[in-house]
């Protein structure tokens, strides 16, 4: 197998790589902005004319309160995951090709719960009174529902969304301050400036510095994998065939972690095109990615074929239609369309040659993430259509266009976020590489008068 | 302002679990529903739309399910091989049941949605955010959400039919959650009448919108603690009790004399709603 690095990248040069990107990606960068900028005009549209005429306008009625919006918000808050595994999991186990690349996987996490954060408030019947939910002090004495999985659900994705804020900036300082030292003057140089808090690189400095940042990884590592559980509660715990199961919480992490897999193979092969970075987002690096995606997929889809076992040899006649009713009802081809994009579709990972091919991983990795799409939407909309009361049934209803514009351009929200962030921060962690690059050199070293020792 | 205040004040307030929790003292509103009855006319749930201001939305609004009716009557046809007009059909009319451990309360973020002393689930409509997931987990789904602004641009009450608001019964906005409150405007006055008088609600003092239009008289609702009043004993004959699960209906194994129900008991809300069931085969 082929090094996940050179070994003799020199220094300066991983410093100069890395600060092009702040200065000249290719043309294809200007395009996606504007890509996004369009796409969230469409969304902007389409929030606007919900909140003046009212809710009905997105063509959710009685019987399917919720639709698309808690369905992609779940697919947002799932994105988010995989930046945590990267950055905190893998870091903690030690495995150092994750450092040319979790540093965009973290931004990714940052932005697609700032994305899922939208969501909430989208769906709000009045989200001018969205604070409410907040526990706020109040003179009046009135409360939030603590006992409400909802509840639940906003302070742990605040909780989680500031956490990683946190953790993506302490990660970033040694680079801010390489930023701050190279960069011409101007407003990048005051921010950069800013934000370095005086980084010296002192050896005191970096002791505390890794203390923190390993605190900080510790902490995002249970509250990742308990926001999502939070997010499976909303359903699991309720009383609705087809949402209260009780594996709901691993399986919806599982989820996550699979989706936020997928699209950072999907944002790899787009940043390591548009800001050059051959050098440092290498194919070995991305075979890894492709073998922890596949392996992810399969645990997906174990925990998925559990649910569907337990829900057929339980007795609860009622969540038995709803999955009768997934597979054979009008959801019927978004359901095997998840089934197929989730579970067979990752099986081409499977195939060494498949691992490095930038175009077929591009299109399977964005096969996946339609697929985890449709999973979410599968688990909000059959329950409402075939619920327990078959008075309510309603097979026929069918998303507006303001639904789906505002899905749409979360999108667009979510690129134009993480595109800008790469183009102003440094979206390959530069002290991380150099460590690789020199653990690597002393590793092979060792290796090369090991060898020559034994003749 | 404290945690103290929060913890303590909290669980004072709040009612509990209805197996083991404390007896309603005063009053329990419940209501019985006779199927046999019920001949399907839909008046209850005209008088709904008179007394409580529901927003009539229209043919189109209807056939997307936007419909308002916090009382339906429910139309089932009998599969037995006949064509309409021939066919026969059934009905039950259903509101919001009360349940006294009701799936909407407690996953609501802001509590709105809340049990009341007299068994009531009130809904607060200021308080009501629209998350609308006490809808999502509403067994029954007898919460409707206004999904538009009815009161001003909808034109649900055109001229002169805004003349007919009841003024003790707020219109509500957009972006709100609103059912069945079993015309709790008119329990309040009864309770305060009665509470001037020094005394409790009789019975047949107070009834509700759907009951008192009801040309066959299948409603019946009442003060369940009242031991003279005509629900409790319907509920008493049926042996249907509030705080159980199964009824001694459910034990009984051959085909039993007993025509009490609730519906979807099994999932433990204690819904305060009892239906007779029907006797005859079919309505029509």
């Amino acid at each position: 197998m082929t090094k996940d690095i050179r070994e003799d990248i020199a220094w300066a040069k991983i410093n100069k790589d890395v600060l092009k990107s702040l200065e000249a990606p290719r043309k294809l960068y200007w395009v996606i902005i504007f890509i996004a900028l369009a796409m969230i005009g469409v969304a902007v549209g389409c929030e606007i004319y919900q909140y003046q005429t009212g809710m009905g306008v997105s063509y959710k009625n009685n019987s399917h309160v919720w639709g698309l919006y808690i369905a992609t918000f779940i697919f947002w808050i799932g994105m988010s995951h995989s930046g945590t595994l990267l950055s905190a999991i893998l870091h903690l186990m030690h495995a150092d090709w994750r450092k040319p690349i979790y540093r965009f996987a973290e931004a990714m996490t940052t932005f697609s719960l700032m994305t899922a954060g939208l969501f909430v408030l989208v769906h709000l019947g009045r989200v001018w009174m969205f604070y409410y939910a907040l526990p706020y002090p109040s003179e009046r004495w009135i409360w939030p529902n603590f006992q409400s999985p909802l509840l639940w659900d906003a302070m742990a994705i605040f909780t989680y969304l500031s956490s990683s804020v946190i953790f993506l900036y302490v990660g970033m300082i040694p680079d801010l301050a390489i930023c701050r030292d190279n960069i011409h003057a101007g407003w990048r140089k005051k921010l950069y400036t800013l934000l370095a808090l005086g980084w010296e690189g002192t050896d005191r400095q970096w002791r505390s510095f890794r203390i923190t940042y390993l605190t900080v990884a510790c902490f995002l590592i249970p509250l990742a994998v308990s926001v999502h559980s939070i997010v499976a509660s909303d359903f699991a715990m309720s009383q609705q065939p087809g949402w209260h199961i009780t594996s709901f919480p691993p399986y919806f992490v599982a989820g996550a972690l699979y989706s936020g897999c997928a699209a950072i193979i999907t944002l790899f092969i787009i940043l390591r095109y548009v800001f050059k970075f051959e050098e440092y987002m290498t194919l070995p690096i991305l075979k890894k990615t492709a073998r922890l995606t596949f392996a992810i997929s399969m645990v997906w889809t174990y925990l998925n074929l559990i649910e569907f076992a337990s829900v057929w040899y339980g007795h609860d006649q009622a969540s038995k239609d709803v999955l009768i009713y997934k597979a054979t009802g009008h959801y019927a081809p978004f359901w095997w369309g998840m089934m197929f994009c989730g579970s067979i579709v990752p099986l081409t990972l499977a195939f060494k040659r498949f691992q490095t091919n930038i175009p077929v991983l591009f299109v399977v990795s964005i096969l996946l993430n339609v697929g985890m799409w449709l999973e979410r939407w599968m688990i909000v909309a059959p329950t409402f259509a075939n619920g327990y009361y078959p008075w309510t049934w309603d097979h026929d209803q069918w998303p507006s266009f303001v639904q789906w514009g505002i899905v749409f351009g979360s999108f667009g929200w979510f690129a134009l976020l993480f595109m800008v962030f790469c183009k102003v921060f440094p979206s390959v962690s530069m002290y991380e590489v150099k460590e690789m690059v020199y653990h690597r050199s002393q590793a092979s070293k060792k290796n090369g008068l090991a060898t020559k020792g034994a003749h | 302002m404290s945690v103290t205040n929060l913890l303590e004040n909290w669980s004072q307030f709040r009612h509990k679990h209805p197996v083991g929790d404390q007896p309603h003292e005063e009053y329990k509103w419940a209501m019985s529903i006779d199927l046999d009855a019920c001949t399907g006319c839909n008046a209850c749930s005209v008088a709904c739309y008179a007394e409580n201001n529901l927003p009539v939305v229209g043919k189109e609004k209807y056939s997307h399910g936007f419909a308002h009716h916090w009382i339906r009557v429910e139309r089932y046809w009998d599969a037995d091989g006949r064509d309409f007009p021939d066919q026969g059909a059934q009905f039950l009319p259903m509101m919001c049941q009360q349940c006294e451990a009701a799936p909407c309360e407690t996953v609501c973020p802001v509590g709105a949605t809340n049990h009341t002393a007299d068994g009531l689930n009130s809904q607060v409509y200021n308080r009501c955010i629209g998350s609308r997931y006490c809808e999502a987990n509403c067994p029954y789904k007898v919460r409707y959400f206004n999904w538009y602004d009815y009161p001003t641009t909808d034109n649900v009450w055109p001229e002169p039919m805004n003349q007919q608001l009841n003024p003790d019964v707020t219109v509500r906005g957009k972006g709100v959650m609103e059912k069945c409150t079993f015309c709790v405007q008119r329990l309040t006055a009864a309770k305060s009448n009665a509470r001037t008088e020094g005394r409790t609600v009789r019975d047949g003092e107070v009834q509700t919108a759907c009951q008192q239009a009801c040309p066959t008289n299948a409603i019946s609702f009442g003060n369940l603690v009242d031991p003279e009043a005509m629900v409790g004993k319907q509920w008493m004959q049926q042996q249907v009790q509030l705080d159980k699960d199964k009824q001694a209906k459910d034990a009984e194994e051959a085909a039993s004399k007993l025509r009490g129900y609730r519906i979807l008991e099994e999932l433990r809300a204690y819904p305060s709603v009892m239906y007779l069931e029907r006797v005859r085969e079919s309505a029509i």
